[in-house]
């Protein structure tokens, strides 16, 4: 029964009761990941993929966002210590996930949600705070 | 504690402006630097070119500060980003860091390859004179 339970807290992250997910608290994190996205919730990527993430600045998502080495690694070690292993979080450790918007529950929560005008006024779906004004404080009830 | 902790996560997202330098300053330093006077015709071309030799989804600085640098621009995920023209946003080019960060990655991203001493003095006096 306990697995079970597990198992469901793993599979859809702290959306069940409150739409609460604990946002990021680090100054240095949070200034840096906010320049170009809101600074996502640690907890929504296993720690692999925070390590991969943080381990390839140079081409992220496309874009540069190198950082000097010492800023990257407290933010790894601040974002890493903030989430599971992806074995805890059925995701694959060798290929971890790096886009949010591509996991299943992620998914599953905005199909159909999200009209194409709604979609276009935001930009992309990495824009949170477009449709969840409190995303930032970690609410993501709908608006 | 609440409104503590949206101070604290307001102030953190305002990069920290140290205001140790400006524009002009800038322009100063990277021309003598370069050994050449700063050239805003060739600061625009640059700026509005799509050169090719950086990363496919960033062809040109209008990309994401759009061909108006008066106005916002928009990053490729949707979030705003301030003018760069510092007679419409006045805090930039007024931290050194902050400047050669951003010159570092986003030439890096648009040109594959860092801009030249010459290519930013060219850059800031063309925004300076919008
Ligand atoms: C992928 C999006 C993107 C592209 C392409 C891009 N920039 Fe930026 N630029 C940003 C972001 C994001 C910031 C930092 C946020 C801010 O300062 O508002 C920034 C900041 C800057 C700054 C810092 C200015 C200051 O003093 O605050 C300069 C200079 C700059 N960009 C120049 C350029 C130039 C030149 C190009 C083309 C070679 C370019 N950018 C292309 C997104 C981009």
């Amino acid at each position: 029964m306990r697995k079970f339970l597990i198992l469901i807290a793993f599979a859809t992250p702290a959306l069940a009761d409150s739409d609460y997910i604990a946002p990021v608290t680090d100054p240095l994190t949070q200034a840096e990941c906010s320049a170009c996205h809101m600074a996502y919730p640690p907890s929504l990527l296993p720690a692999e993929s925070w390590h991969k993430i943080m381990t390839s600045l140079s081409d992220h998502f496309g874009e540069d966002a190198s950082l000097p080495e010492a800023d990257a690694a407290a933010i790894e070690a601040y974002l890493t210590g903030q989430t599971r292993p992806a074995a805890q979080m059925r995701a694959d450790p060798e290929t971890p996930p790096l886009r949010i918007t591509e996991l299943p529950w992620f998914k599953r929560e905005h199909e159909g949600e999200v009209s194409r005008r709604a979609l276009e006024k935001a930009g992309s779906m990495a824009n949170c705070t477009a449709c969840h004004r409190g995303a930032e404080r970690g609410y993501f009830e709908d608006d | 504690m609440k409104p503590l902790i949206l101070c604290l996560a307001a102030l953190a997202a305002t990069p920290a402006l140290a205001g140790d330098t400006t524009p002009e300053a800038l322009i100063a330093t990277y021309s003598a630097e370069a050994g050449q006077p700063a050239d805003p015709a060739r600061g625009e071309a640059l700026f509005l070119a799509e050169t090719g030799g950086g990363k496919p989804d960033t062809p040109s600085c209008t990309t994401c500060h759009t061909a108006d640098p008066t106005r916002a621009g928009q990053a490729r995920t949707g979030k705003a980003i301030e003018p760069l023209a510092p007679r419409a946003n006045p805090a930039r080019f007024t931290d050194t860091a902050h400047v050669e960060k951003w010159f570092g990655r986003n030439c890096n991203s648009v040109l594959g390859r860092d801009c030249t001493a010459a290519e930013k003095s060219d850059i800031i006096t063309w925004l300076t004179g919008l």
